[in-house]
This record gives C-alpha cells, sequence and structure tokens, in this order.
C-alpha cells in the first residue's frame, strides 16, 4: 500500500487527478464568477431586461423602502433557486409552472411575516406589495431559464447576482426620486429647509418619468459601447 | 348605493391599476402594441378579475379564516386554476371567442393586476357584492389603461422619434404622461 504511494508510476495520476479537479474547480468558480457578474450589470433585470416592474415603481418613492423590497426578493429569489435547483429531476415537466409558483409563493409568505415582524412601519408602508413577489416576473423568469437547469452552486450564484442586480436598480430609482421629491437621502434631509420639493417625483408619475429617464441613459451607454468596438474593429482590421 | 359607485369610479379612474398602483405592467408595455388585441386582453382579465372576486370572497368567507398564513398560496392556486377552468369552458362553449382571445388567456395566470386585485379586495374586507363591482372598476380601469397605451403607440410607430428613445424608453415616459393626466381624477370627489 505504501509502496504504491511512494511509486513514482502512481505519482503522474495522482498529480493528473489534482489537476483535473482544480481544473474543474477553478472552471466552475469562474462560471459561478461570471453568472454571478452578468445579472449585475450586463443582464440587469429592470434596466436591461425591464422585469419586475410593479413591485418596482410602485415602492420606490423612498429609499428605505426600496431597499426593503429588494432584500424581501433578494430572500425569496435565493430560498426558491435553491429549492428549484435542488428538486429539478423531480419536479415533472408538464406541472413545473405551478409547482415553481408554489414554492415561490412558500418563500414569499414567509418573508412577508418576517417583514411584518421586523420592522413593521417598513411593512405598512409596503402594504400589498410584498405579498406581489409571487407574480414578479423576474423571479420565475430566473426559475425557468435558469434554476430549473443548473446545479445549485451555479443557481446560488446567478440568484445572488440578479437580486443584487435588482437591488442596485431600486436603489438607485429609490434615491433619485427621494433626493428630487423630498429632499432627503435615508430620511436624512440633505439641502437644508429652503429646498422646494418636487412632489410629483414621490408621486406614481415620477415612477415612470424616472424609469423612462434611466432607460434612456442605459440604451445611450449601450449605443456608445457599441460605436466603440466597431471603432476598435475597423482599426484591428485596418492594421491586419 | 353611494359606497358601491365610489367603489367603481374610484377603481376604475382614481385609483387606476395600471396608472396609480403599477399592477400589470407586463402586458400593458408587451401586449399593448395594437387596440384590437388590447381590448380582447383587457376584456379578458376583467372577466377572470370577476371570477376571482367570487371565489377569493368564497375562500376568505369559509376557509382562510382557520388558516390566514395559506392565503397568498391559495390565492395563487385560485387564480391560476381559474384562468385554466375558464379556457376550457370558453374552448368548449365558444371556439370563435376562444381563438379570438388566443394566448391572452393563459398570459393572464402571472398579470399581477388578477393577484393585486384579489389582496386589495381581501384588506379592504370587501364583500361579495363590493368585491364583483370592486373586479368590473379595477377590470375596466386596466382595459382602459391598455386601449390608450395601444392607441398612443399605433400613433408613434408612425412618427420620428430619437433613435435612443425608440421602444421602452419611450413607452415608458408616454405612460408617465398619462398618469399624471389621470392624477386630475382625484379632484373628483374631494369636494363632497
Amino acid at each position: 500500500m505504501i509502496e504504491a504511494w511512494g511509486n513514482h508510476y502512481g505519482c503522474p495520476y495522482i498529480f493528473e487527478g489534482c489537476k483535473k479537479k482544480w481544473k474543474k474547480l477553478i472552471m466552475s468558480s469562474t462560471n459561478s464568477y461570471d453568472e454571478f457578474l452578468k445579472g449585475i450589470w450586463k443582464e440587469n433585470p429592470v434596466f436591461v431586461h425591464v422585469l419586475g416592474l410593479c413591485p418596482m415603481l410602485a415602492v420606490t418613492n423612498t429609499a428605505i423602502n426600496a431597499i426593503a423590497m429588494g432584500l424581501a426578493t433578494f430572500f425569496v429569489l435565493l430560498g426558491s433557486s435553491i429549492l428549484v435547483s435542488l428538486f429539478r429531476n423531480l419536479i415533472p415537466k408538464q406541472v413545473r409552472i405551478s409547482c415553481y409558483i408554489i414554492i415561490i409563493a412558500t418563500f414569499v409568505t414567509v418573508a412577508d411575516y418576517s417583514l411584518q415582524a421586523l420592522i413593521p412601519e417598513v411593512h405598512k408602508e409596503l402594504g400589498a406589495f410584498v405579498p406581489l413577489i409571487v407574480v414578479n416576473c423576474m423571479i420565475l423568469g430566473r426559475m425557468e431559464a435558469f434554476a430549473s437547469k443548473n446545479r445549485v452552486g451555479l443557481a446560488i450564484a446567478d440568484a445572488l447576482g440578479t437580486s443584487i442586480g435588482f437591488v442596485f436598480a431600486l436603489l438607485t430609482l429609490g434615491s433619485v426620486r427621494e433626493i428630487l421629491g423630498n429632499g432627503s437621502l435615508f430620511g436624512v434631509s440633505l439641502f437644508g429647509p429652503h429646498f422646494e420639493p418636487w412632489i410629483v417625483m414621490l408621486l406614481p408619475p415620477g415612477g415612470f418619468l424616472m424609469l423612462g429617464l434611466i432607460l434612456l441613459f442605459f440604451n445611450w451607454l449601450t449605443e456608445r459601447a457599441k460605436k466603440a468596438s466597431a471603432q476598435l474593429a475597423t482599426v484591428e482590421g485596418g492594421i491586419s | 348605493m353611494d359606497n358601491l359607485v365610489w367603489i367603481f369610479l374610484s377603481a376604475l379612474l382614481i385609483n387606476n391599476f395600471v396608472f396609480s398602483y403599477f399592477l400589470g405592467l407586463c402586458p400593458f408595455f408587451g401586449v399593448s402594441g395594437r387596440v384590437e388585441t388590447a381590448l380582447r386582453l383587457g376584456l379578458a382579465s376583467t372577466f377572470v378579475m370577476l371570477i376571482t372576486a367570487l371565489c377569493t370572497w368564497f375562500l376568505n368567507t369559509y376557509i382562510l379564516i382557520y388558516a390566514p398564513y395559506l392565503r397568498l398560496i391559495s390565492f395563487i392556486v385560485v387564480v391560476a386554476s381559474t384562468v385554466q377552468f375558464v379556457e376550457m369552458v370558453i374552448k368548449k362553449a365558444s371556439p370563435a371567442l376562444f381563438r379570438a382571445l388566443g394566448i391572452y388567456l393563459p398570459l393572464i395566470t402571472t398579470n399581477c393586476a388578477i393577484l393585486g386585485f384579489a389582496i386589495f379586495a381581501t384588506n379592504r374586507g370587501y364583500g361579495l357584492l363590493e368585491g364583483l363591482i370592486y373586479a368590473l372598476g379595477a377590470g375596466g380601469g386596466f382595459t382602459l389603461a391598455l386601449v390608450l397605451m395601444a392607441g398612443l403607440r399605433e400613433e408613434n410607430e408612425l412618427s420620428n422619434v430619437p433613435k435612443l428613445m425608440k421602444g421602452t424608453a419611450m413607452s415608458m415616459i408616454i405612460a408617465g404622461i398619462l398618469s399624471l393626466a389621470f392624477m386630475g381624477f382625484s379632484g373628483l370627489f374631494s369636494s363632497s
């Protein structure tokens, strides 16, 4: 036995095995890292795919509400991603959507009751929009497109990335609307008493207009990136 | 009677589901390309809302008082199965209407306006009649919003819009302006 370990014929095999394992590990970690990153910026659920708008616009009149909603969604997405990914081979194809919805609804109920117990004031302001996380198409979309086809590690990375992207979007919109509409951020006054608040920003129209402007900004960014890469391609083509 | 009129008008105009609660935005931005399809989708949603109102009233009165934590799960199951059931009945009873509604019927399942309606009606403690009137108002408001948006987008197709503005950004800003207009209705009942 000891000889077998010391045998130099065995060494390469062990080494090869190790290398394969490492390679696999590194590969998988870069994969999950990619999955994690792409949800935040390149495939941001709100700004790029325009998903999950209902809760997004309704609760982003202050930054605190936005964060609470983002965290609740994060919890639901993570929990249901893990469950769906674990049971992906057990759930029959024909009734998968109903199964996902029931799993999601369970987690949303948990999130709803927890918010009510932990931060009752914020829960009161969010009102009926916490239960409405169930029909957030972003969550169902991630289940259908990703968690049901990948193993748990990747599903967790994807859920983390997507929900961080979602929180980022909520926070951006919430802060801008609170600063313009109330002159404050997280309830702290920014401009002193002489600031004339732009009330419309706190009301529903402000949500639509602000999101429209942010989408416009994102369009401009992608357009600029496209132009830059096209220019780069022509320059490289000229050199070669 | 006054109360019922108030519930109807409030859901139809003042607290319009799309413009002041942001419910049902996915079909609002996704499907409202043409007036005709928008109208059909709106009517189908109204129909499902009416049936959901019946079911949620039944659930709330007889079952959920014993197990309030099951509210959300039972509502979503009720909405999904109502849509399936309505689909089967329409298919059997009137194939012409079924063909007219097409893909929009199953899509209603994931429409947050329906679930939102059920939750709002429960939170406000509406009875059966109030619930049905609320369903009519909310569905009518949803249809109104969809049709208005579809009309504007049909016009918008033909006009010369800056390249960056095309698509969702433009729709979003149009929706914002429409929403501003609907805010005007909030003064309707304040004096009385």
